[in-house]
């Protein structure tokens, strides 16, 4: 093992402390949003896959560069949009006064 | 990326270290649905910044990024516009397997470039990006079996065979000889690369077949998982920190909402990925087919249990989704507190299809999310109830969970719903619920049972309580 891949793995294992953390916070209503939100997060791959398909001359390289950057590039931006209209629909009960008791009993 | 050559390259990494900062702010946010939305818009700006870093670099190929950024945008954009709330586990399947599939082909990627250069890969990039590839397949694969099975395209019971396992051990075997003949770097280890590769598409498929409709919650926060650690494995292939951060963020969060779901069906992640339901199914056939002593009633019954009530919980399960009940229910909601009944919701956390599914679509029904409840603080709530209204749950409210050490669920926590005074349960039929076990709660004396779709029988209900 390099000592460039022990400095990466430090990084990795603070990270998922830190994931684990912050995580820990998120109540369970907000559950599917979360699993959304990361799930954009991960759409990450695309700053490699982008990096990939760059540097990219024989054409079948051109082609596992589009297939690639487009899979990224559906998880980036379906993710975030999905979780925004999830997001959207969440709503205290202030916005929705309740109506007065009619004298039902 | 390994930066301290040129300038450009520092600015980039600096463009990095924010981008994982705004991922761990994103994520801090959604730690209450008042921040929620702020939290996804910093995370998408950090998102900005390291595409625009990125492309900011040496690129050749314009066109071929251009064409598929625009592609996968328009497709990602509308059809997370399009898709109904309640197919939206599916949907964040399909997100999943894009992100594990583009992991694994990053990997490829690049693994490929270093022997076209006739080089050979160092270790650590050989043994990481199969790692990544391995992971980002299964990932792939087994998101689309999740979609499949979700989507209904095919069936949501486990898939089992004799064997089973064997052939998952050989096929994960495969997959770990290949991995060490491309570390080793024997001749034509590209071809060992590739083989792995597909075996690891393969296993994915393998081992979501035999995971049933109930058990998804668990395995869509694998899968998730899965994508991160791919993403994080592919990190270490670049040596690039964002994914490695990134990655590690998800696989976090996807591992411990899968421990979460575990915990909440009292059941090990091992017992849920190798299939004890399909064992179980058989064992209590015989018990499924005892007659029991339910009370069946009319949706006027209801409406008048209902409106007298001073507090009613309803208790969301998959048929509420399955029959897109959530508008009819908060209209029912809104008639009963017309009439001054306090209504609230009552959610168990693995009730649906994925963590936190009910509180989804009672949101987009308008539910205002200060009447959900977890299950830990609505249950002492039950005692003080008069009604107990279930909508397509099943399993999760089985009182059988606490008494009956024989039932496959014994031990599971549930909603205490025949603590209420009254219960009643909507229901499509008399079959059993997906684990084939019986339900002693429709047998309870004070449970009554509305039979049908669960949207119309609610819509009836609410006509009962407007003409009262």
């Amino acid at each position: 093992m390099t000592a460039h891949l022990l400095t990466e793995l430090t990084i990795f294992i603070l990270a998922v402390f830190v994931g684990l953390e912050v995580i820990s916070r998120v109540p369970t209503m907000l559950h599917t949003p979360l699993m959304s939100a990361t799930n954009a997060i991960h759409g990450i791959v695309l700053v490699g896959a982008i990096l990939v398909a760059g540097a990219a001359d024989a054409p079948f390289n051109a082609i596992v560069g589009f297939i690639l950057v487009l899979l990224a590039s559906l998880n980036v931006f379906g993710g975030y949009t999905v979780t925004e209209r999830m997001l959207q629909m969440f709503r205290p009960k202030a916005q929705a006064p309740k109506p007065p008791a009619d004298g039902a009993q | 990326m390994t930066g301290a050559d040129t300038a450009a390259a520092s600015w980039v990494d600096i463009a990095y270290l924010i981008t994982a900062i705004c991922f761990i702010f994103g994520l801090r946010y959604l730690s209450s649905p008042k921040t929620a939305r702020l939290g996804n818009r910093v995370s998408a700006v950090g998102m900005l910044i390291a595409v625009v870093a990125t492309l900011s670099q040496g690129i050749v190929n314009w066109y071929v990024i251009g064409a598929a950024l625009v592609v996968g945008a328009a497709i990602g954009i509308v059809s997370a516009q399009r898709v109904k709330m309640t197919a939206m586990p599916q949907m964040v399947a399909i997100f999943n397997g894009a992100g594990g599939g583009a992991a694994a082909l990053v990997a490829a990627g690049e693994l490929l470039k270093v022997y076209q250069a006739n080089g050979t890969p160092t270790y650590d990039v050989s043994f990481t990006s199969v790692l990544s590839a391995v992971i980002g397949a299964i990932s792939f694969a087994g998101s689309i079996i999740a979609f499949l099975k979700l989507q209904e395209v095919m069936t949501g019971r486990p898939i089992t065979y004799p064997g089973q396992q064997i052939v998952n051990a050989l096929v994960a075997l495969a997959i770990l000889v290949c991995w060490g003949l491309v570390v080793a770097n024997v001749p034509n280890a590209l071809a060992f690369f590739w083989i792995a590769l597909v075996a690891s598409f393969v296993l994915g498929i393998l081992f979501v077949l035999p995971i049933g409709g109930a058990d998804m919650p668990v395995v869509i926060s694998l899968l998730n998982s899965f994508t991160g650690l791919a993403a994080a494995s592919t990190g270490f292939v670049l040596g690039n920190n964002v994914l490695i951060v990134a990655g590690a963020l998800v696989g976090a969060s996807g591992t411990l909402l899968t421990v979460l779901m575990g915990k909440a069906m009292n059941r090990s992640v091992t017992n849920v990925l190798f299939g004890a339901f399909g064992a179980i199914k058989t064992s209590t056939a015989a018990g499924a087919a005892k007659a029991q002593n339910v009370r069946s009633v009319s949706a006027d019954d209801v409406a008048a249990m209902l409106a007298y009530a001073n507090q009613v919980i309803v208790v969301p399960g998959y048929g509420m989704a399955v029959a897109q009940a959530q508008h009819s229910i908060r209209e029912l909601a809104d008639q009963l507190e017309k009439k001054g009944v306090e209504v609230k919701y009552a959610i168990h956390p693995v009730a649906g299809r994925m963590p936190g599914h009910m509180n989804v679509l009672l949101a987009e029904a308008n539910v205002p999310y200060t009447s959900l409840y977890d299950m830990d603080d609505i249950n002492p709530e039950f005692e003080r109830t008069d009604v107990a209204l279930v909508v397509g749950a099943n399993d999760v409210t089985n009182p059988a969970a606490r008494s009956d050490k024989n039932s496959p669920i014994y031990g599971m926590p549930i909603l205490d719903v025949d603590k209420a005074a009254n219960v009643v349960v909507l229901k499509r039929s008399m079959n059993s619920g997906f684990a084939g076990i019986d339900n002693p709660l429709f047998d309870d004396p004070k449970t009554v049972m509305l039979f049908g779709d669960a949207k119309k029988s609610i819509d009836g209900v609410i006509a009962g309580v407007k003409a009262l």
